[in-house]
């Protein structure tokens, strides 16, 4: 298992190389003059647009800018972005933010979606169980920013339970609500995903065993039962960290919170690209890594896996 | 000129109303909860898209920011609709409006307890001007004697050439004459050169600007009425007032915040819940079907921007330029009034010159009958355009950019009003370019295929402003490529006048001649609406559409 692990943080480095490049390129090479929008309706300062072409050393070949680029990346400087803010400072401003919001999405998915998955499961036709059909089915067909909408309209405008937007503190409390617009599709995915997966393994033949062996129910369900039927699960809210991370845009807007989808989508739209290749990078890595937790926890979900 | 607000704003998709490059992160007073903290406002903010140098700030966010925290030789006074006043000059006076001779007040500070004299404008100025520097509004010292010395462009656009390193770093039309006088000699009359230098890239600098001009970004020090306190990326930029400011106008709040949302919707949530004191920009949600006030009641505030849009012919292309019935055709078959109401929910009004109105010097009118809609005049114009030898284009194509500022719906209007009138004879398509920045590279490389949208906000509220940088040939902003010698005369005749009355009304003629030739087509303008939270009073807005900061008070409660 070390050798495996040790040989899968090797490939990432072979990876961030090529990333960086991709998105270096693509984004400066967006179609249009990035310093020609920035002026209003009148052509730039022409001194203005000479100062900015040099600090990002837009007049070299693509490789030097590259290779400049990733020299200083290796100092750890990222370099200022067009508005003169370091770029360190907002990833150190924007990544906090955005975890905090993905572990409340996290734990409400695990905690909503597993557990509605089990018990609907267990207990396939009963009340509960159309119940948690039909509210994920409902969740599932409403677009997030309807969801978003609405929460915001109805707990924080009309009943005055919520703050409408998030104060930039970001408290834990505040972000319950837009934690769970976040979460809302994920969860309605994670609970019939579990819930199939306890269905079918329900009957199984391991199950069968341990229910003839006399073992209490708790210990069935709880050990044998649950840690098989997480695979799919797991699986899925792997691969999900890192969509809740850059696909948050929409809910960070609703709510105002200062996050790396904005974040990314502010650089893409005004053409500043010194944001957006940090960002994406170090997304690319929370996706890696994620897969990565996901291929591992495998195999302590199911003994069979085994990883040489 | 300023970037303007709407610029910034994804319309459109309901989803992603959001605030492109302007507004991001949420923000509350620091005490949290929600009251603000009792002594602070919370007032509606955007990114800065530069550092906060005065010269650096050409669009409204920064800019906004930076009027609070300077003021300069002359103020816009809300309270006389924009006129300036004299804030830390005491007289401005010119003979010939070209030296012109400025004496300071004594007794103003900046925040770091220094005094403000002539050589901080002085300094200020060359260095903003200088082009080693790079500042986004260095061009507006080109006025000054003495400019192409602290000045140079790359002789080949954006070629391997550099720009010469500049043959000095001061300007000589700048001299100081004493600590509270200096005297400024102009390259060429201009009258309106006082009503100018109330614009924030003429603000002074302290002397530890220029020691330490990277310190002064992180934290900016001014002679305005508030100080700045600190700042957050995309969330807050914290001010307080400045107990030593010797300026008329001073701040009655002792903590002015602002807040930056990341889309206006959440802005307007909470305005109406009172976390947030002041907007100007009510979303179009809260628009349609006057919901906006309802919500608000009598914190609702309707009012006008200077800002001003029209329709541009490319001069330099002859195939769409064509005659000047042509041009006044297409004008008279665009239905302003509907297109208004229907589409801006009457938050645009129907605009009948070149001007936009409120701006001193302004004249409604100067258009006459060219800007109202008139399908049968049109037609009649069209076909006498025809007899003068002009071929139609197969398609007008109308050029916006789709991705930001909601232009798609109204230039779509525009283009089936003209389309409709003339009963397919004349196709107009409205054609997007899918960025603002392709679409400013083609304006500005003089590339362009069809007419295509334009748009002005005043710098400063005099007609001069809508004039000169538009139309003159040669003109930084004229970028159809317009000229015309005989308006080009009376523009400096304008220029050259002594007195402020008789010098408007040479730049209103000069805006009549432009009926003449209709090289741009004016649309409409902007108005304005703003709210107010319960928190506080005495609400005025500026001339410039934005909270005057420095009137407005708290309820005390």
């Amino acid at each position: 298992m070390g050798r495996y692990t040790l040989r899968r943080l090797l490939q990432l480095i072979p990876v961030i190389l090529g990333t960086t490049f991709l998105i270096h390129f693509l984004v400066w090479n967006l179609p249009g003059d990035p310093f020609a929008g920035r002026c209003g309706e009148r052509p730039c300062n022409p001194a203005y647009i000479e100062r900015m072409t040099e600090l990002y050393n837009l007049n070299d070949p693509l490789i030097i800018q590259y290779g400049k680029y990733l020299l200083n990346l290796l100092q750890g400087n990222f370099g200022e972005d067009f508005r003169g803010v370091p770029v360190a400072e907002t990833m150190a401003e924007v990544w906090p933010n955005t975890v905090k919001l993905a572990v409340v999405a996290l734990s409400i998915e695990i905690i909503i979606g597993i557990g509605a998955g089990v018990l609907t499961g267990l207990k396939r036709g009963g009340f509960l169980d159309n119940l948690v059909m039909i509210s994920t089915l409902f969740l599932m067909s409403l677009p997030v920013f309807v969801i978003g909408y609405l929460l915001q309209l109805t707990l924080g405008l009309q009943l005055g339970i919520i703050r409408p937007t998030v104060s930039p503190e970001m408290p834990w409390s505040e972000l319950i609500v837009p934690g769970f617009v976040l979460a809302s599709l994920q969860v309605a995915f994670t609970a019939r995903l579990t819930r199939a997966s306890i269905a079918e393994n329900m009957r199984a033949d391991y199950v069968r065993t341990a229910v003839a062996k006399g073992l209490p129910r708790r210990r069935v369900v709880g050990v044998h039962l649950l840690r098989n039927s997480l695979i799919p699960a797991v699986t899925f809210l792997g691969t999900e960290v890192g969509a809740l991370m850059a696909g948050a845009i929409v809910t960070e807007g609703i709510f105002n919170i200062n996050g790396v989808g904005q974040t990314i989508y502010r650089g893409i739209i005004t053409h500043d690209a010194t944001a957006v290749v940090p960002m994406v990078t170090v997304l690319v890595l929370v996706y890696l890594l994620a897969t990565l937790l996901v291929d591992l926890l495998y195999a302590v979900l199911d003994p069979r896996i085994r990883y040489e | 000129m300023r970037v303007s607000r709407g610029a910034r704003y994804l319309a459109g998709a309901a989803v992603l109303m959001t605030a492109v490059a302007a507004c991001g992160g949420g923000g509350g007073a620091s005490g949290g909860g929600g009251k603000a903290a009792a002594d602070a406002i919370n007032v509606l903010g955007c990114e800065p898209e530069n550092p906060l140098i005065p010269a650096d700030a050409n669009e409204v966010c920064g800019g906004k920011v930076l009027d609070s925290l300077f003021t300069g030789l002359v103020e816009y006074d809300p309270d006389r609709n924009g006129e300036p006043v004299n804030a830390v000059a005491s007289a401005i006076e010119s003979k010939d409006s070209k030296v012109w001779t400025i004496k300071l007040n004594q007794g103003w500070k900046f925040h770091d307890g220094t005094e403000v004299k002539a050589k901080n404008f002085v300094d200020a100025w060359n260095w903003s001007a200088h082009s080693k520097n790079g500042m986004q509004n260095g061009s507006w010292f080109a006025d000054i004697e003495g400019f192409s010395d602290v000045f140079t462009e790359d002789p080949d656009g954006d070629g391997p050439q550099k720009a010469p390193e500049p043959k000095s770093s001061t300007m000589k039309g700048l001299k100081v004459i004493d600590d509270y006088t200096f005297e400024v000699t102009l390259s060429h009359p201009v009258s309106v050169f006082p009503v100018k230098l109330g614009y924030t890239t003429f603000s002074p600098l302290p002397d530890s600007f220029f020691k330490d001009p990277e310190a002064f970004k992180k934290k900016p020090i001014g002679n305005g009425p508030f100080k700045f306190v600190d700042r957050k990326n995309q969330q807050y930029i914290h001010e307080e007032k400045f107990a030593e400011y010797k300026g008329a106008r001073a701040a009655k709040v002792n903590k002015l915040n602002w807040k930056i949302y990341q889309n206006e919707d959440s802005a307007y949530a909470d305005l109406v819940s009172g976390k947030l004191d002041f907007m100007e920009s009510i979303p179009p949600s809260a628009l349609s079907g006057d919901k906006w006030k309802t919500d608000l009641g009598e914190r609702a505030i309707s009012g006008q921007q200077m800002v001003f849009q029209s329709v541009t012919f490319p001069m330099y292309n002859k195939k769409i330029w064509g005659n000047a019935e042509w041009r006044k055709a297409i004008s008279m078959a665009i239905d302003r009034d509907t297109i208004t109401d229907k589409i801006f929910n009457k938050g645009r009004l129907p605009i009948k010159g070149w001007v936009a109105p409120g701006v001193t010097g302004a004249k409604d009118g100067a258009c006459g009958e060219f800007c109202t809609y008139n399908p049968e005049k049109a037609k009649q114009l069209l076909a006498e355009a025809k007899q003068k030898g002009f071929t139609p284009p197969a398609e007008l194509k109308l050029f916006y950019n789709a991705d930001r500022g909601g232009h798609k719906e109204w230039t779509e209007a525009v283009a089936n009003s003209v389309t409709q009138t003339f009963g397919g004879e004349v196709k107009m398509v409205a054609t997007p370019y899918p960025t603002f920045d392709e679409f400013r590279a083609a304006i500005n490389d003089h590339k362009m295929e069809g007419i295509y949208r334009t748009g002005w906000q005043a710098d400063y509220p005099h007609i001069e402003n809508f004039l000169n940088p538009l139309y003159k040939t040669g003109a930084s902003s004229n970028d159809g490529l317009y000229s015309n010698k005989k308006l080009d005369a009376k523009l400096k005749d304008a220029d050259k006048e002594v007195d402020p009355a008789k010098s408007q009304a040479l730049y209103q003629e000069a805006e009549a001649m432009l009926a003449e030739d209709m090289n741009a087509i004016p649309l409409w303008y902007y108005g304005l609406q703003a709210g107010h939270s319960p928190n506080v009073k005495n609400v005025k807005v500026t001339p410039f559409g934005e909270l005057d900061v420095t009137s407005v008070e708290l309820n005390k409660s």
